[in-house]
This record gives structure tokens, C-alpha cells and sequence, in this order.
């Protein structure tokens, strides 16, 4: 089995989806020649033409709105916005127009779209590079969205996200885009819409998704240490939320600690804390608490790990959680 | 690409004018206000006589269809009407320029054009009556839902040409296609039309942009909008802009028929002002009273569409009264379908609003329509 980094696994992901299916094109800005700032569509152009992967002009509205034309007329656009903080010249199209198109044609017209979007810091960029948008998107209807957490997810969510005939707001944690793993390509990949439990534990539940997963793992790990014993759950997509595997994992540890980068105020973390103590609120040993970005604009680099939750923060909360 | 030489020398040409607020020489006209026929050079067009009688049959039914909608609205049936008095010719010219295998993508306003295209005007009233966002197909009728945000269609509009485009469905003039985007005077200021310009111009989309420049965006003059005349603007985007008399039905016939056969034999975008004026409110709740002169609607009066037409029809000697009253009782038998129609018009069933949000379903919706359901069948059976 090949060794892949995230960034590699997306991009065979995206080759055999547009194997797959002739419908697939890439649009967005220095994808072609260049291969796009991260190089996760390296080479497909090469490989699969100018007409099929194809360097749009800079502007987002227009990449979103022409994708949504080129869904009218039977295509499935994958489109790239180069960083998270610049998706917002799209929110308009994405918001008011992609995602509602299928509510508002009946089901007449599909909306089989991507959209990928890099997102989240750590990489020490300059401002609007390490952005965690994701709640905007989550809390349209209409849209789905989801994110990869590692490379075997990485290849098979980005071709479950181009079959969808839903659109999709596909979030890849640009941090780890460079780490590696065995991608066993021949497998049958879960749901994507199913979270999943990545490290079985018994006293406290950490739900992360994207770049927090990683984290997360590594917080358990050492936790372990103190004879503690944390499950991870890797949500893997926000929206559908799967609240089944949650309260599974929930009912079992009776302590939940959500972890995002994104700031903590109307953010993924309070959804899921409403739901759970509404659905467990007898079985519960403590409240669900949360670790996150603060609410601030995200700061400048040389401070933004004391921004980020980082292993130390999550096992402190973790500590207040198991001392209720 | 970059637009062809010919069309891009065209716009080269170009003399700008001083302003946008008078029709200039430049303007494209077959059709004097008086309904006098005139020609051409670059526009000439050769119609039958039974060409004629259905431009102006088309035109009566849109004006109809437009002042029942406004009535009902006045009657409480429809929660609010965009009315298109006074842009019927641009409308109907344009949609009767369109072959069956164009796409539209409109407004909110494209009435006149819905009417050409096959849509049941009933379908348009249910938008504005508030039982559905649109209940026509727009793949079978080749005319996009109303888009009520200004100027996101053109975009649509442009990324479907580049559909026709990798489809490689241009090239010939009978069976190519092209897509025509509407818009207005006041959307010409959006970013998105203005990036939909620069994407159809360099991919050399098959697409026409039809700004039906009626003066007023609401309350907000032309003037507010730009400082050259809208039609200009397409040459800084590489592409030919024509303006042309949108109350002149066959001149707006003539000019987006060969703009669209010019996208789709290959040649690219072009930018279409229709130079009209909206004769009434901008929708049933304004009131433009408070900020426009009675003067200037009375001089519009004088250009009005359809008596243009009919003085035309009459001088050519190719009607009788016989096909006017026709026309009339074709009128007042589509108004009365369309009244009834709309009252009959149910309210759609309250747990529809979660169905076709999603391809396929999500486990949340599919919980709050069960348990909304389940609520409101609570009520049945008891005590009003």
C-alpha cells in the first residue's frame, strides 16, 4: 500500500473521480500549470486537459455562480477557493443561490457541486489564510459539509463528495496536508455522513473533525499515560450531523468535550452541546464543555498557537470535565 | 479568447455619447413611434405577415397577462407583482429571438419572455402569490426560475455557455446553442455581472447579456448606476455592446437574434442594452410618485410599444378589425383562466418545505417533519 500524504490522497481522489465520470471538471484559481498553492490538483490537468481543469479568473462569486451554470447544463464542478478566508466573495452565491436551488426547482435542479476550501491555521500565514468558516456553512440549509481529518479520508470523501448530487462545502485541513498515511485504495469506504470513533476510551468523549482530530489523538495518548482513558470520535461531517454515533459514544463516557479551531460562539460545539443535553441530560456526569478558537478575529501567526486548542488545553478541560 | 476582430472592432468604433438619459444616434430602431418602418444597415430583417400579427398578439397577451397580475394583487390575491408595463416589445422581441434549444436565465420581471418561452403564466403568479418559489421546469422549458437577488443569474447564464462550449454545441447556425441572461440597469452595478462579463469574454461563451435598461433601479435613476451608457461597457469586457430601442418589438427581435446567432456560431458574448422605461412602480409596493416626474412618464407614453405596433399593422394594411378584436377575446379569455387560476390556486401542504432541500434526504429534516407532523395532526379534530 502506498504511503500518501493528505495532499496526494486528494489528488488521487480527484483523478479518479474525474475517471470515473467525464461530468467532473476542476475550476479555480493556479489549479491548472501550477496545481493549485497546496498542489493538491498537481499534474490533472496535464493528464486531463485544459476542458476539464481549468485556471478561472480571480474572482470567487464568479467561480461558484459559472459552477452553478455548468450544473444546469449536467456537469459536476469541483471548485477550489485557494484560502478559507477567501471564500466569502462566494457566500452569495453559495448561500443564497447554490444552496437553495434544488428546495426552490422542486428537485428539478440538481446541484452537484463542491466546493473545497483549505481551512484552519498552524501554518504561520498572514491574515485571512487560517480561517475556520465552517459554522456559516453548517447552518444553511441546503448545503452539506464536511472535512477530512487523514489521507485514507481524504481519497475517498473527496469522490463520495463528487458523486453527491448535494452540494458540498469540503473543508481540508490545510496543516495536515503534509502528513502521511497507508491509503489502501482497493477498500470499501464508510458512509460519508457517519462519524466514527477513531480511539476507543471510557471516561470522557473528545468529538473533533479535520485538523483538531489529529490533536485530539494525541492529547488521548497522552492521557493514557495518567490512566486515563479518552475516546476520540472524528465527526468527519458537520452537516448532516451524525448524532447517533455521538450519543452512542456519549451514553457510554457520560462526558463530552467538543474541540474546534473555529471560534466557540454559535460555533459546531454549541449544536452539538444543545443536542446532547437535550438527548442525555439524565445520563450526564458533567455539562459539555468546549475547546476553540477564542472569540477574536484569528490573531497574527507568531501567536496563533496560543489561539489554537492545543494538546495542553484539551486535557486541562478534560480534567474540569472529569471533576464534576 | 478574446473576442473576434470583427465584433471587437465594431465596439472600437464606438462614439461615446454624453449621456445616458436621451436615446442617441447609435440607438438601433425598426420601428419609429409613430410606426413607421424603417431600415438598417446592420439589423435588417425580412418578417411575414403572420410574423407581424403574432409579434403584436404576443405583446397584448404579455400587457394583459401583467395588468391582471396587477389587479389581483390589489385584490389580496398575490402578496406583491414586479408589473412590466412598458417593456413588453424588449421582452417579447428578445424571447421571440430565442430558438427552442436557447436557454434564458431571468429576472424576477421576464414576464414577457416566460409568455414566449411556454411557461403558464399561472406558474409565474405562484411565486408572487407566495404558494411556491417558481413551480415551472426550467429544463423543459429552457427558462431558468426567477432570480430575485440582482444579477446572480448571469453568472448561471455564463457558466452554462461554457457548458455549451465543452460540449462542444456551437459552430453551427442552425443547430448551436447560446444562453441569454437579463438583467437590469440597476444589477449593471453588481460585481457579479461584472464578473460574469469577464468570464464569457474570456472563455468566449456563447451568451448574450440583455440589460433592459428601464431608467430606474426602485427609487435609483440610471444616473446613479454609470456615467456612459451601459451598452459602452462592453467593450472594456472585449465584446460588442449595441444599444437598441426596447420598445421597438422587431428592432429587439432583430438585434438579440443576431447576437445569439453570433454566440452560437463561435463569435462569443455581446452586451444588449434595451433602452425602455419601466412605466409603472417597481413592484406593487412602491410608489414612484415620491421620486419621478409625471412629465417624464407622459413623454414615454408617446413611445408605448404596442400602439406603435399597431399603427404599424394598420398602415401595412395586413389586419382588419376582425384581428384585433380576436386578439382581445384571446386577451380577456387568458385573463379570466389566469383569475381563476390564481384563486383556485391552493396553499401547498406545511410539511412540503422539507422536501427537496437536499437530493437526499438528511436525518435531521426527515426527524422535524415527522415530528411537526405529528404536532400538527395534533390539532385535527379539535375545537376551532
Amino acid at each position: 500500500m502506498p504511503q500518501l500524504t493528505m495532499a496526494k490522497a486528494l489528488n488521487e481522489g480527484l483523478r479518479k473521480a474525474m475517471e470515473d465520470d467525464p461530468k467532473v471538471v476542476l475550476m479555480g484559481e493556479d489549479i491548472g500549470k501550477l496545481g493549485g498553492v497546496f498542489r493538491v490538483t498537481d499534474g490533472l490537468q496535464k493528464d486531463f486537459g485544459e476542458d476539464r481543469v481549468f485556471d478561472t479568473p480571480l474572482a470567487e462569486s464568479g467561480i461558484v455562480g459559472t459552477a452553478i451554470g455548468l450544473a444546469i447544463r449536467g456537469y459536476r464542478p469541483v471548485c477550489e477557493i485557494q484560502f478559507d478566508g477567501f471564500v466569502f466573495p462566494a457566500y452569495d452565491q453559495i448561500v443564497s443561490q447554490l444552496a437553495k436551488m434544488h428546495a426552490r426547482s422542486k428537485g428539478t435542479l440538481k446541484m452537484p457541486v463542491v466546493v473545497r476550501i483549505p481551512f484552519g491555521g498552524g501554518i504561520g500565514a498572514v491574515e485571512h489564510h487560517s480561517e475556520s468558516p465552517e459554522a456559516y456553512f453548517a447552518h444553511t440549509a441546503g448545503l452539506k459539509v464536511v472535512s477530512c481529518s487523514n489521507p485514507v479520508d481524504a481519497y475517498f470523501m473527496i469522490q463520495q463528495a463528487i458523486k453527491s448530487d448535494d452540494p458540498i462545502i469540503f473543508f481540508e485541513p490545510k496543516r495536515r496536508y503534509w502528513e502521511k498515511a497507508e491509503v489502501d485504495t482497493s477498500m470499501t469506504p464508510d458512509s460519508l455522513w457517519g462519524a466514527r470513533v477513531v480511539r476507543p476510551g471510557t471516561d470522557v468523549t473528545l468529538l473533533a473533525y479535520g485538523p483538531m482530530v489529529k490533536t485530539c489523538m494525541d492529547a488521548a495518548t497522552a492521557a493514557e499515560e495518567d490512566g486515563r482513558s479518552l475516546e476520540v470520535v472524528d465527526l468527519r461531517s458537520m452537516s448532516p450531523l451524525d448524532y447517533a454515533t455521538v450519543f452512542e459514544s456519549v451514553r457510554r463516557t457520560k462526558r463530552l468535550v467538543v474541540v474546534h479551531e473555529a471560534p466557540s460562539f454559535v460555533g459546531l460545539g454549541t449544536e452539538i452541546a444543545a443536542r446532547v443535553s437535550e438527548e442525555l441530560y439524565y445520563e450526564m456526569e458533567a455539562p459539555v464543555l468546549r475547546v476553540t478558537g477564542f472569540d477574536t478575529p484569528y490573531p497574527p501567526s507568531r501567536i496563533e498557537e496560543e489561539y489554537l486548542p492545543d494538546l495542553d488545553r484539551v486535557l486541562h478541560v478534560v480534567d474540569r470535565s472529569l471533576a464534576y | 479568447m478574446p473576442a473576434k476582430d470583427s465584433p471587437l472592432a465594431t465596439a472600437t468604433e464606438t462614439t461615446p455619447v454624453a449621456t445616458s438619459s436621451t436615446a442617441g444616434p447609435e440607438l438601433v430602431q425598426l420601428l419609429t413611434p409613430e410606426g413607421e418602418r424603417v431600415s438598417h444597415p446592420d439589423y435588417d430583417i425580412d418578417l411575414t405577415d403572420e410574423e407581424y400579427r403574432g409579434f403584436y398578439r404576443d405583446l397584448v397577451l404579455t400587457r394583459r397577462i401583467d395588468v391582471e397580475a396587477t389587479a389581483l394583487q390589489r385584490q389580496g390575491e398575490l402578496g406583491i407583482w414586479a408589473a412590466l408595463l412598458g417593456q413588453e416589445a424588449a421582452q417579447v422581441g428578445s424571447g421571440r429571438a430565442l430558438r427552442p434549444q436557447d436557454f434564458a436565465f431571468p429576472t424576477y420581471r421576464e414576464h414577457g419572455v416566460a409568455w414566449v418561452r411556454g411557461v403558464d403564466p399561472l406558474r409565474l403568479l405562484g411565486l408572487f402569490r407566495g404558494v411556491d418559489n417558481g413551480g415551472w421546469d426550467p429544463i423543459a422549458t429552457r427558462f431558468q426560475l426567477y432570480t430575485i437577488v440582482i444579477g446572480s443569474q448571469t453568472l448561471h447564464a455564463t457558466g452554462y455557455a461554457m457548458g455549451i462550449n465543452k460540449d462542444g454545441a456551437v459552430g453551427d447556425a442552425e443547430t448551436g446553442e447560446a444562453t441569454i441572461a437579463y438583467f437590469g440597469d440597476g444589477a449593471s452595478s453588481q460585481g457579479d455581472v461584472n464578473e460574469a462579463f469577464v468570464w464569457a469574454s474570456v472563455y468566449n461563451a456563447p451568451i448574450v447579456f440583455f440589460c433592459q435598461n428601464n431608467q430606474w433601479g426602485i427609487s435609483t435613476p440610471t444616473a446613479n448606476q454609470t456615467r456612459i451608457p451601459l451598452y459602452q461597457r462592453a467593450r472594456g469586457f472585449g465584446f460588442p455592446g449595441v444599444r437598441v430601442d426596447g420598445n421597438d418589438v422587431l428592432a429587439s427581435y432583430a438585434v438579440t437574434r443576431k447576437a445569439l446567432d453570433d454566440a452560437r456560431t463561435g463569435q462569443g458574448p455581446t452586451l444588449v442594452e434595451a433602452f425602455t422605461y419601466r412605466m409603472g412602480a417597481h413592484t406593487t409596493s412602491d410608489d414612484p410618485t415620491r421620486y419621478r416626474l409625471a412629465s417624464e412618464l407622459e413623454a414615454w407614453k408617446l413611445k408605448d410599444p404596442l400602439e406603435r405596433m399597431k399603427a404599424f399593422l394598420y398602415k401595412q394594411q395586413i389586419v382588419d378589425n376582425t384581428f384585433f378584436e380576436s386578439v382581445e377575446a384571446d386577451a380577456d379569455e387568458l385573463a379570466a383562466r389566469i383569475r381563476k387560476g390564481c384563486l383556485e390556486m391552493p396553499d401547498p401542504d406545511p410539511l412540503s418545505m422539507f422536501d427537496s432541500v437536499y437530493a437526499e434526504q438528511t436525518p435531521l429534516l426527515a426527524q422535524e417533519r415527522e415530528e411537526f407532523g405529528r404536532y400538527l395532526a395534533g390539532f385535527q379534530g379539535a375545537h376551532a
